[in-house]
């Protein structure tokens, strides 16, 4: 064996490698199983799921879950299926997704730039608040509302998801903006920026990565509450989440488990959207802002 | 440059909470001059250019700016033009768009922004990069768009903050010529803070040598070259630095004693300030020595040789104190050479050991 080392290193396929890529297919495998199983029995028509081994694939596709579930399934006394919830989810979440994101960015901006008086404690009142379950300012959250008059409707639902994706967006924003240079932002004071025209001008254009984290943040955090929902919205406002709970959650008739499964698939289907597009922003994002700092 | 101030910092304060930076310092900068604010990190000079400029504020004094209280002012409204260290370029927008920045929040109409833009993309050579981002320029283009994004504003007071800290030797050579030729062509007043003494002595009209907060010595490069006003001066400024030997003067003999050897310093312009026995340092610059022998002479070894292509630096010592002179390029001593030294007294500076200031 008297190979000269020269130029590029060979590259060996170890055992440590090997196991390496066992583990890695493995645990892709355990996450994978319960899809697999989501979306051949939502496949299957309910003599199949009954008869047959919950694994096997079926015999014959069958697509009658899937409309099913979109657009008849009973959510206790109305059957129109998840439509009208989809619709509310994205009436709730996209407000609450906007004045979150805005707010957050224009607080981190504040604390990360302007250090006022007191900047440091508002700023571990915000760390405070972030650590907080939300459970337990539920209650005294619904009186507020009801003597605001809000309570059980959709603005008091934005009101609500906006209020408890503040904290940690901020946390986020101003970490991500404490590791820009401050000479940046002195600069622009110098050239003749305010703080609204700095923060429009020069630190909105820079936020991009950022911006990106929090409305992937918040997206799939408002999407994906049934909680929040099912106590602020009100009947008419109801997420897909808690009309999902409704269908699956069936008191009398049968359950119906490939119209349960599609459904699933359904109300998960923007969340996961979501990760597939953005997965590169998001890394780099919690990379830059979320962490450091 | 006229005899009216164009910068007036009266007796300002400066604290970061319970850490005093600035204390009681005073400053006039006169209209058009360069005036270079020089010291190591952590001496204040960058906290007191951003008092000037009003992104601190003070705890108390007051800054004036051609005849105007400016202290409560905003940055914007004190008619400045700053160049930082990091360049401050705003990445997202174009050249064009970062030198016109402060004209557009200004609310300057288009053509007169274009003209302007022009002109100082013409004086600073930047014409062809105009569409580019920050991100696409190399350090010298940047450090060029920065300076000129504080030219465009009409300033009449520029602030640099260690400009040139971030290019390397070359580049750096090249913008401060630019630089200089710019205070020439524009006579702005303007205020340079830096720690490298070469930028300070070929830029300065006038240089505020600082240390703790504290201004050490304010004076024209040579008289701080020729005359420093005490030992740190003396040491800070100069490279290689002043050569240093703790002595004690014999007034009877007009000698300084150092360990077994004496020089006459007769010849030094303030030796009546000297008593009997005076403690002193005896400051000495490296091109102030000769190597000659004569009455005053002192003999010693060469311990290392140094050449830098257009001088050389030989290294020797008295009684333990390393001593370096700066001898013509193509001088030629070899390691161990014998060598005679005497000094040019009348270039010395001879400081009193307890005050540190020089006599």
């Amino acid at each position: 064996m008297s190979t000269i080392p020269k130029g590029p290193r060979p590259k060996h396929l170890t055992v440590g490698r090997i196991g390496l890529y066992c583990f890695i297919i493995m645990c892709a495998l355990f996450f994978l199983m319960p899809l697999y199983v989501m979306i051949i029995t939502s496949l299957k028509d309910m003599d199949e799921i009954r008869a047959a081994n919950i694994l096997n694939l079926p015999k014959e596709l069958s697509f009658y879950a899937w409309p099913k579930a979109w657009s008849q399934a009973c959510t206790g006394f109305v059957c129109e299926g998840l439509k009208p919830g989809f619709f509310n989810s994205i009436k709730i979440t996209v407000p609450s997704v906007i004045v979150s994101v805005a707010l957050s960015a224009l607080n981190g901006y504040a604390l990360a730039f302007w250090r006022f008086k007191g900047a440091y404690f508002f700023f571990g009142l915000c760390m405070f608040g972030a650590f907080i379950p939300y459970q337990v300012m539920v209650y005294p959250l619904l009186k507020i509302e009801d003597f605001l008059g809000i309570y059980s409707s959709l603005p008091g639902i934005i009101l609500v998801h906006t209020i408890f994706g503040m904290p940690i967006l901020t946390l986020i924003f101003r970490n991500f903006y404490s590791s820009l240079p401050i000479d940046l932002f002195k600069a622009a004071r110098i050239d003749g920026g305010n703080f609204i025209k700095i923060f429009f001008y020069v630190i909105i254009p820079m936020s991009t990565p950022i911006t990106i984290v929090a409305v992937i943040l918040q997206v799939t955090g408002i999407w994906n509450d049934f909680l929040l929902g099912l106590v602020f919205a009100g009947r008419d406002n109801q997420p897909m989440t808690v009309q999902l709970n409704n269908i699956v959650q069936v008191d009398y008739g049968v359950a119906e488990y490939n119209v349960d499964m599609s459904a699933t698939i359904l109300t998960s289907l923007v969340p996961l959207f979501v990760y597939f597009i953005s997965g590169r922003w998001f890394v780099r994002g919690i990379a830059a802002g979320a962490i450091k700092g | 440059m006229s005899m009216k101030n164009s910068v007036e910092v009266k007796n300002i304060s400066f604290s970061y909470g319970k850490t005093e930076i600035l204390n009681d310092l005073s400053l006039d900068i006169k209209e058009g001059e360069f005036m270079v604010l020089l010291g190591p990190s952590g001496c204040g000079k960058t906290t007191l250019l951003n008092c000037i400029a009003g992104l601190l504020d003070l705890t108390d004094g007051q800054i004036w700016i051609e005849d105007d209280n400016v202290t409560w002012k905003e940055p914007k409204d004190r008619h400045i033009g700053m160049v930082f260290q990091s360049y401050a370029l705003y990445p997202s927008m174009t050249v064009e768009k970062n030198l016109s920045f402060g004209l557009r929040m200004m609310g300057t109409a288009k053509d007169l922004i274009n003209e302007k833009i022009k002109k100082a993309a013409n004086l600073l050579q930047i014409n062809e990069l105009l569409k580019r981002k920050p991100s696409q320029l190399s350090g010298g283009q940047r450090q060029r768009v920065a300076i000129g994004r504080a030219l465009v504003r009409d300033a009449k007071v520029f602030l640099f903050d260690e400009p040139l800290s971030n290019l390397d030797a070359k580049l750096r050579a090249e913008l401060r010529y630019e630089i200089k030729k710019l205070h020439r062509d524009l006579s702005n007043t303007m205020i340079y803070v830096t720690h490298d003494q070469i930028e300070a002595m070929t830029l300065a009209d006038r240089i505020s040598v600082m240390k703790d907060g504290l201004i050490q010595q304010l004076d024209t490069p040579k008289q701080i070259y020729n005359k420093p006003a005490n030992l740190f001066v003396a040491g800070f400024i100069g490279s290689p630095s002043m050569n240093f030997l703790k002595a004690n003067f014999d007034k009877s003999s007009q000698k300084i004693i150092v360990g077994k050897k004496q020089i006459d310093i007769s010849k030094y312009e303030n030796i009546n300030n000297l008593m009997n026995d005076h403690e002193v340092i005896f400051g000495i610059r490296p091109e102030n020595i000769n190597i000659e022998k004569n009455e005053n002479s002192i003999n010693c070894k060469v311990e290392l040789v140094e050449p830098m292509g257009a001088d050389t630096l030989v290294w020797t010592s008295i009684e333990g104190y390393p001593i370096s002179i700066r001898l013509e390029g193509n001088s030629n001593f070899n390691l161990n050479d014998e060598i005679s030294i005497s000094f040019d007294i009348n270039k010395s500076s001879i400081f009193d050991r307890n005050s540190e200031e020089r006599i």
